[in-house]
């Protein structure tokens, strides 16, 4: 057999491949670039979260935003060490970020204007997020099926903070409510978005599958997340902002509007709302952090002759 | 003279797709030697499809008799567990 039909073998048999195995190249750069979009979103995807820690209305609400942040951070660091074994560095990666020649999530483009938005990011996109991650949990790919699993026992009470929080708002004043209903309707269409675009536009996918990294199709998941939503949001008497939402007995699932792909794209491109501001930050943040590394490297040097020395 | 090398700890992938688990560890002079014997010692029944070598000198330990202090931080934190949230009654799938 030659490397290839080996690894075609394992695929078909569901027998994960692993850092050591023969791979195609397209498959280790599909895996790559997923695997470090995929950190790069929970790395971002703190700064919409951290814009309301200092501002959380009461201490409880403080010290579970920052729980939250803190997986986040951790999600990315699990992401970065397995997309490392696929031998690139972290520092590489890295700069792929900042320089924009990687992408991470679009939904991270948008602002975090109220408290009601903490709600709603909880509630809806690490909802979706949820709903990407279990399917990958079989990924083909060892490391990162691994570090989904880790991921997705840690996600579930992310999304349990979100529905609280957006729950007590629509339980609360007339503001309160209006406050909750304001969060879906900004963050509905792009957490659905955040599937990626039609099975039948989606040119990336096709090999992804094949190859079993991704296990099912955009439009299947969004279908899910859409299907496991509504009811919530109906529950809380929240209305979803699409007109054309509605049960479709036939099909067992919610019928839904068309998506604005143009605004997909057009974030997706870098012109999102807060786009330059989170590349901006990160940058920032990194530079910010050079003494630090600097110090600790020297501090690890020293002890390392001190203990040579003795 | 040595007669018992470094000890080294080994680890095992018992299959594609599962981590590498702590099985024990042994004696070797240098690391080919350590794989070779970990592959006699621990597989003598295809028990695994990877293993680890790794020097124990190079295993920097936490003190189990401190855990109590070392593990502080995570202790009265409560709300990172899902079950601190109270869903609203008739809420599903979450
Ligand atoms: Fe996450
Ligand atoms: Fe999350």
């Amino acid at each position: 057999m030659t490397d290839l039909e080996k690894f075609n073998d394992k695929i078909a048999n569901n027998i994960k491949i692993e850092p050591k195995d023969w791979m195609p190249d397209d498959y280790r750069k599909h895996l790559q670039r997923q695997m470090s979009q995929h950190a790069h979103s929970e790395i971002i995807g703190m700064q919409p979260e951290g814009n309301w820690v200092l501002r959380a209305p009461t201490m409880r609400a403080k010290v579970i935003l920052l729980a939250k942040i803190q997986d986040e951070a951790g999600h990315g660091l699990y992401l970065y060490s397995a997309a490392e074994t696929l031998g690139k560095s972290r520092d590489t990666y890295i700069e792929e970020l900042q320089t924009g020649k990687a992408k991470y999530s679009s939904i991270f483009n948008y602002p975090t204007l109220s408290w009601a938005d903490m709600g709603a990011v909880g509630w809806l996109v690490d909802g979706a997020a949820i709903v990407n991650q279990v399917s990958l949990q079989r990924t083909s790919y060892g490391p990162y099926a691994r570090s989904m699993v880790r991921i997705c026992k840690e996600e579930s009470f992310h999304q349990r903070q979100g529905y609280e929080i957006i729950a007590t708002l629509a339980k609360g004043t007339p503001k309160q409510k209006e406050m909750a209903q304001d969060a879906l309707n900004r963050f509905w269409w792009p957490s659905i978005m955040m599937f990626g675009p039609h099975d039948a536009d989606s040119y990336r996918s096709s090999n992804a599958m094949e190859w079993k990294i991704k296990l099912e199709s955009n439009d299947a998941l969004r279908q899910s997340f859409i299907d496991k939503t509504v009811p919530q949001a109906e529950l809380l008497g929240l209305t979803i902002p699409d007109p054309d939402l509605k049960w479709n007995e036939e099909r067992g699932s919610y019928d839904f509007g068309e998506i604005n792909w143009e605004e997909f794209w057009n974030v997706v491109k870098g012109n999102g709302p807060c786009n330059k501001q989170r590349i901006k930050h990160h940058v920032k943040a990194h530079e910010n952090g050079k003494w630090v590394r600097e110090a600790a490297n020297a501090y690890a040097k020293k002890q390392k002759e001190i203990k040579k020395a003795s | 003279m040595d007669n018992q090398g470094e000890i080294w700890e080994v680890f095992i992938q018992s299959k594609p797709g599962l981590a590498h688990k702590h099985v024990g560890n042994l004696h070797a002079m240098g690391e080919e030697m350590a794989l070779q014997n970990a592959r006699d010692l621990y597989t003598r029944r295809k028990e695994g499809t990877c293993i680890w070598v790794v020097r124990h000198a190079d295993i920097f330990s936490s003190n189990p008799e401190d855990s109590g202090s070392f593990f502080d931080p995570s202790d009265d934190k409560i709300y990172r567990q899902a079950t601190h949230y109270v869903m609203p009654e008739g809420a599903k799938h979450i």
